[in-house]
């Protein structure tokens, strides 16, 4: 490791700190890292993550200095921060277009590790870490959308916790613990807001790890192969990637402008304006647009309790494809019957979110007419069931038996020989 | 070429969330106009003038119904709103702020005796509500419940137009086939055509002190500017931060890209 001689600590000062905690040296070890020299810009999605996360946690520690989690002020609350308080008109819309500007980013981040197979030998535990992030992720998203307290917020939280009720034996009464209650009412406000507050620390923790279990074997690439030389096949972290790194998350921030000052209400629910009200039922319930791939799966079924297990077995599958995956070639760029499934796939996953924002009743396309008049043909419902049926066949089926028929094309020797001039129609 | 591909991914990511968006939106089979109004788009202010007649329709007609419990007297003098005074910016000491608020009377209390007394509005004070409560609010309006004003406009997809619909869609008589329950007002640009709202506005109904002739329209055109201002009272000051911001980090991003090149000149990648 000749280009990494490590933290040489100068001065006087810095090697008496060294000796008793040695904070630099973690500092350096962490940011002059070893980093393979061709990374895309979809690697650039981790940082953006942290930036948003961080982001996340300063506007939402500032905004529960005003908020109130009570049912009969929580709604006026979230009102008198964007009217009355010092740039509320900001921070509220920065943190909740940022949850969306977050599994947005999540999203493209997890993409690129399925293509890219990030998630193979040696890098299993980075990935199920990642995946417990989603996780929390999305049930501290589900707590937060409560917390407004508009139709929205009451209606879907009503529905979501309704969906421990489908556990056999013990379901009404895990969902009344829920609840703090017989219905979503003041106790489950105030204890969402308390979870809401204190899982995004658990999310930063779980951070750490991620990028720790990182550092081991060092990330991936686009070309998935190993780094076999140091010296010729990686550059530092710092400067390289944090310039990189910088520009995307500042071309990404652009994005997240765009929505925050000039569209704040395009990724919400209009019905989350209207006071939560526990008699009158909204038309369509519909989650936030990152839950409606799931909430179509969960429709999808006939069953409560299938409907349930096909929802959360779809992020279940997520902790186990490093062994489902059966193909020693990480990346698909080598594999072109897996880069056309996993198009698919990426397909899929969007239909899906089509299907969930739709009533299942309303029709894709219509092919007839029955005897009262009425379109029939071919419904959300089914299409929802169709891709469903697609996203467990991709993780049980395909990449399974991919990794033992397909024949990939020929890898490039070393991360170096992949980014010579002379190789570049390649990539 | 990478940069393409990445500025392409943003491209087709932000679609998705704006399909998304618009696919939980669909569902209603009442019909819109598309009338323009000066706020919208990136540039959009309010038009002041049409604000501050549509404060005036509110205040002779709407009010007499429908609350705007959020919004304070003060906040028609804010910054962006219709009442701004440029040598007043604090609300508070505005003389036309001062004059709206003489206008209504409050209960305030209780007083050392322990009594609630009424007093001529503050500033300070919110509009008061015309119902003490919403069964009050109910049983004068033959059961239905007239929605608070303050957030209404986002409260409803396509919010302007669709307020803005409701105003000047009224017909006489329902078209045959329609089945009208006593009490009940044709509006097709209401959600299953029957309102329990009378038409609240008639050519007229109101006289502008600015000349303006008070047309139906006009009128439906003013108040639903007023109400937009009210339901998003900091939306001028959100665009012009949001242009500040956007030029910052176009400029920022100019200068990471450069750095990126500059950091990466010698290295093949």
């Amino acid at each position: 490791m000749s280009g990494y001689p490590g933290y040489d600590p100068k001065s006087g000062f810095e090697k008496w700190l060294d000796a008793r905690l040695p904070i630099v040296r973690l500092g350096y070890d962490t940011f002059i890292f070893p980093t393979p020299r061709n990374l895309n810009y979809w690697w650039t999605f981790g940082a953006i993550l942290a930036v948003i996360l961080m982001s996340q946690i300063i506007t939402g520690i500032i905004l529960a200095m005003h908020y109130v989690p009570h049912v009969s002020m929580a709604y006026d609350s979230v009102q008198h921060i964007n009217r009355d308080i010092r740039f509320g008109w900001m921070l509220q819309p920065m943190h909740a277009t940022g949850a969306s500007m977050m599994f947005l980013a999540v999203y493209i981040h997890m993409f690129r590790g399925i293509y890219y197979g990030s998630y193979k030998s040696p890098r299993e535990v980075l990935w199920i870490v990642g995946v417990v992030i989603y996780l929390l992720m999305m049930a501290t998203g589900f707590m937060g959308y409560v917390l407004p307290w508009g139709q929205m917020s009451f209606w879907g939280a009503t529905v979501i916790t309704n969906l421990f009720s489908a556990i056999p034996l013990v379901g009404e009464s895990v969902t009344s613990w829920l609840w703090g209650g017989f219905s979503v009412d003041n106790p489950t406000l105030q204890r969402f807001f308390s979870l809401h507050f204190v899982l995004p620390f658990a999310i930063l923790g779980l951070v750490i790890l991620h990028v720790w279990a990182l550092h081991v074997p060092g990330n991936n690439n686009p070309t998935g192969v190993s780094v076999k030389n140091v010296d010729k096949d990686t550059l530092p972290f710092h400067p390289y990637y944090t310039v990189k790194d910088g520009f995307a998350i500042v071309v990404f921030l652009m994005v997240f402008a765009t929505f925050v000052f000039f569209m704040p209400d395009a990724l919400g629910h209009p019905d989350n304006y209207i006071r939560a009200n526990p008699v009158v039922t909204p038309v369509h319930i519909v989650p936030e647009w990152y839950y409606l791939p799931f909430y179509a799966m969960l429709r999808a079924v006939p069953d409560k309790l299938g409907g349930v297990i096909v929802m959360f077995g779809a992020i279940a599958v997520l902790f186990v494809l490093p062994w489902l995956d059966t193909s020693k070639v990480r990346s698909m760029r080598y594999r072109p019957l897996a880069k056309l499934f996993f198009l698919i796939f990426v397909l899929v996953c969007i239909g899906l979110g089509w299907a969930g924002a739709k009533s299942p009743t309303d029709l894709v396309f219509a092919t007839a007419v029955d005897e009262h008049g009425v379109a029939t043909g071919f419904s959300f419902l089914w299409l929802a069931r169709i891709l469903t049926l697609y996203y467990y066949a991709f993780f049980l089926v395909i990449l399974p038996v991919l990794g033992l028929v397909e024949k990939p094309k020929a890898r490039p020797e070393s991360i170096e020989k992949s980014v010579l001039k002379s190789n570049a129609g390649e990539a | 070429m990478r940069l393409s591909k990445l500025t392409a991914s943003l491209v087709a990511a932000a679609s998705i969330c704006l399909a998304a968006g618009a696919a939980s939106a669909s569902g209603g089979e009442a019909v819109l106009k598309d009338e323009h109004f000066s706020f919208e788009g990136l540039f959009g202010t309010y038009d002041k003038a049409a604000a501050q007649r549509g404060f005036q329709v509110y205040q002779e007609s709407c009010s007499s119904c429908h609350s705007m419990s959020l919004v304070a007297i003060r906040n028609l003098g804010d910054p962006g709103a219709p009442f701004y005074d440029e040598e007043h910016p604090n609300p508070n000491e505005s003389p036309v702020i001062k004059a709206i608020a003489d206008m209504f009377t409050v209960t305030d209390g209780p007083d050392s005796e322990g009594d609630m007394f009424e007093r001529s509005a503050k500033p300070f004070d919110h509009f008061p509500s015309p119902f003490a409560n919403e069964q009050a609010a109910r049983a004068s309006n033959g059961g239905a419940f007239p929605p608070d004003f303050s957030v209404l406009v986002r409260a409803r997809e396509h919010g302007p137009q669709y307020i803005y619909s409701l105003l000047t869609s009224y017909e006489d008589e329902a078209p045959e086939g329609v089945d009208m329950r006593p009490g009940m007002n044709y509006n097709p640009a209401f959600k299953g055509g029957m309102i329990g709202m009378p038409p609240p506005l008639f050519d007229e109904l109101v006289e502008y002190s600015d000349g303006t002739q008070a047309s139906v329209e006009q009128m439906a055109h003013d108040v639903v500017t007023f109400m937009a201002w009210a339901s998003d009272p900091k939306m001028e000051q959100r665009k012009r931060m949001g242009w500040m911001v956007m030029i910052y980090l176009f400029i920022f991003a100019l200068l990471m890209y450069g750095s990126y090149k500059a950091v990466w000149r010698d290295v093949e990648h």
